[in-house]
């Protein structure tokens, strides 16, 4: 199966479609309790990964956390 | 309406037919908060003053460390231990005596968020927590003040412009924070010092576009960077139905600090 994963050609070996969460498995996503995931332009709900089939042809974005910048809160309260 | 120490001053934004004498006006008259006066700030803060940007204000509460001088440019040697504030209002005033300079010793948190950004036409997230970026966005949202989120790690980037009600929020990306410790922090997993360069010029980029009301802004799409491949992707990003503040059915209705997600990319440790 011949998918589009952060805009670049990507496969799956064998399968002809997997659920999400399958497919975070298979293309070992890091972060993968936190990532979010587009799949063709719509941010799926974490809920809904094992019920969401991916297929042939579809795009699918990995969408990470990142922080950055300068502490603004207090020290004290981590 | 220019002195003509302005009218030199700015004399490459008024050549400019996007800008001109009124887009210059229109950046004296502006009022941009940055919250973060660290790695994304200091480009934002210094950028912002060389365009002329009349009134900045700046929050952070922490004071300038050697380790912050890899990539906090507004900073400087001998700064190491003056408040950052301090130390970004005096480049900010010395770049540029026509701005304004409001300076906020302060964290940010739900206490005080809704009234630190309330004055500003435009409000720059560059910040290191996910606790401080979700309550920015929150914040942002709820008083619909147009944001630049921004975020960084090791080699990588993004950045989107946030229009209340309009288009997509950061919540409608990421619906809650992650837990603390979750994801590795800079202090942990390393920046490198140009990186939040890239990312907090392109939100200052976008401030300078919404007080011009000129070209198109970062809305709804994801501008992701990544250095080693020196490559730059937008992922489009419609908002989200059931984005818990600005959905249909919101649940977040008040400002609360997200403790757990506190201490994200700590980069003073
Ligand atoms: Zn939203």
């Amino acid at each position: 199966m011949n998918l589009t994963v952060n805009g670049k050609p990507s496969t799956v070996d064998g399968k002809e479609s997997v659920n999400v969460t399958e497919l975070l498995v298979e293309l070992k996503v890091p972060q993968a309790e936190y990532v979010t995931v587009e799949l063709n332009g719509e941010v799926l709900e974490r809920e809904a990964f094992d019920a969401t089939v991916v297929r042939e042809g579809d795009a699918v974005e990995f969408l990470y956390f990142m922080g950055g910048g300068n502490s603004t809160f207090p020290k004290g309260a981590k | 309406m220019f002195t003509e120490e302005q009218i030199e001053r700015y004399s490459r934004h008024i050549i400019l037919k996007e800008v001109g004498g009124k887009g210059q006006k229109k950046l004296l008259d502006g009022k941009v908060m940055v919250i973060g006066a660290g790695g994304l700030g200091a480009p934002i803060a210094l950028y912002l003053a060389a365009a002329g940007v009349g009134t900045i204000g700046i929050a952070d509460a922490d004071v300038v460390d050697l380790s912050n001088l890899q990539r906090q440019v507004i900073h400087f040697t001998p700064d190491v231990g003056k408040p950052k504030v301090e130390s970004a209002r005096e480049k900010m005033e010395a770049i540029n005596p026509d701005v304004k300079v409001r300076t906020y010793r302060e964290w940010i948190s739900a206490a005080n968020i809704a009234r630190i950004i309330a004055d500003y036409d435009f409000a720059i997230d560059g910040t290191d927590n996910f606790a401080a970026k979700f309550l920015i966005n929150d914040a942002c949202v709820m008083a619909g003040k147009p944001y630049s989120h921004g975020g960084i790690l090791q080699f990588v980037g993004q950045t989107l412009t946030v229009l209340p009600g309009q288009s997509t929020c950061y919540r409608c990306i990421f619906p809650s924070p992650p837990p603390k410790d979750a994801i590795p922090t800079c202090s942990q997993a390393g920046v490198i010092g140009v990186l939040p360069g890239v990312i907090g010029t392109i939100q200052a980029t976008e401030a300078i576009k919404f007080l011009l009301g000129k070209g198109e802004l970062l809305a709804n799409r994801l501008l992701m960077y990544d250095a080693l491949e020196m490559n730059f992707r937008k992922v489009r990003i419609n908002r989200n139905q059931k984005c818990p503040v600005c959905g249909e059915n919101p649940t977040v209705t008040e400002l609360v600090d997200e403790l757990d997600a506190l201490n994200v990319c700590d980069l003073e440790k």
